[in-house]
């Protein structure tokens, strides 16, 4: 099963890679067959590394969400850079490095919760804790409120990116 | 369209990132000034591939991402202290 | 077509400014974290902006000369490119601000940090 997805992935990706010939469709047939055999040899040595144990991720409504996901992540995005524009050319920066516990469970989930707040506002994902999935943040813009307590509010810090991240991979 | 002159603006600011890799205090400074200047060479090679109408341009800079992307990892992995 | 001229040229003159800012900001900031910040936000939003542009030119030059024509397939491969950049440049930013702080790379002027010590091989 891990081999025919990861076999499947590289085939498609292969073939979006190589759009351009006229034989088939959109393929020349030597691209077509070349690509059949690299995906049979990436599926074979790649399986274990590409699928892991659940196989939750299969489920097209998760993609969905995340399609969804994508125009809030945009808007923050484009908030984001403004707001680094403004401090480039102020200066004005207040940084922290701080520990977020975001309840999420699975792996999948973490990546795309840390690959979010990297590219939104104020937020830089440092390292992880493996065991119990907390994240350490630099935070260029600490807010005293937020710092004094210890178990930091993480709604302050990465605003709703947790709740999207359980949606789409929890 | 004008690519030329946006391709010019955009070699001024990889010069202005690679001034970052030269005096840049520490790898880790450098490394991150490099991974900038790799960001900026990708789009700007996207930017040639418009200029010339040459599809090989995208070609390249599909396999530049992913190569500095690599490399970035491994400098990264030999900074933080691990062994090979 | 002169909307789309307009369209285009705005993209860039996003991109532009952002990678600018981006760069300047490399130069602005006291420490490594601070200058990542800017690095990797402004310059992955300006190359959105820039290749955005590339794919609606070509898109636009495709569409009028129907499919077989050479612009198609720049199209498709100026949105693989963007992927590419996408997905490797937020890990690639979280790698080195992890190695960083292994390496002893603290962030100056910081308030708090709760990092420090904690560090697990």
């Amino acid at each position: 099963m891990s081999f025919l997805i990861t076999a499947v992935v590289a085939y498609l990706i292969y073939l979006v890679l190589t759009i351009g010939g006229e034989d088939v469709l959109l393929w020349n047939a030597a691209d077509l067959a070349i690509g059949a055999v690299l995906a049979v040899v990436a599926g074979a040595l790649l399986r274990n590394r590409f699928v892991g144990k659940d196989l939750r991720m299969l489920n097209p409504v998760r993609w969905l969400i995340f399609l969804v996901y994508l125009f809030p992540f945009l808007y923050a995005m484009a908030k984001a850079n403004i707001d680094v524009a403004y401090r480039v050319i102020t200066g004005r920066i207040n940084p922290a490095i701080v520990k977020i516990d975001p309840r999420l469970r699975s792996d999948m989930s973490l990546t795309i919760l840390a690959n979010s707040i990297t590219l939104t506002p104020g937020t830089l994902s440092v390292d992880v804790d493996e065991e119990t999935n907390e994240l350490y943040v630099h935070w260029i813009n600490a807010d005293p409120e937020t710092l004094k307590k210890m178990p930091r509010d993480y709604r302050r810090i990465c605003y709703g990116f947790p709740a999207w991240a359980r949606r789409i991979a929890d | 369209m004008n690519w030329l002159a946006v391709v010019v603006v955009l070699m001024v600011t990889i010069i202005i990132a690679l001034a970052r890799v030269f005096i840049g205090p520490g790898a880790p400074t450098r490394l991150v000034a490099f991974d900038t200047t790799n960001t900026l060479v990708v789009s700007g090679l996207v930017l040639v591939a418009m200029m010339f109408e040459h599809v090989v341009f995208i070609d390249v800079a599909i396999v530049y991402a992913l190569l500095s992307f690599i490399m970035t990892l491994y400098v990264a992995k030999y900074i933080g202290g691990a062994r090979f | 077509m002169a909307a789309l001229t307009i369209a285009t040229y705005v993209f860039l003159g996003i991109g532009l400014f952002f990678s600018l800012v981006g760069v300047i900001g490399l130069h602005r900031f006291p420490d490594m974290y601070t200058r990542l910040h800017a690095a990797t936000k402004c310059t992955t939003f300006g190359a959105i902006f820039l290749i955005a542009a590339v794919i609606m030119q070509s898109g636009a030059i495709w569409a009028a000369e129907g499919a077989y024509s050479a612009q198609s397939v720049m199209c498709i491969r100026a949105t693989l490119a963007l992927l590419a950049l996408l997905i490797t440049n937020a890990t690639g930013a979280h790698a080195i601000a992890r190695a960083a702080h292994r390496s002893g790379e603290r962030p100056i002027r910081a308030v708090v940090d709760d990092l420090e010590g904690k560090e697990t091989d």
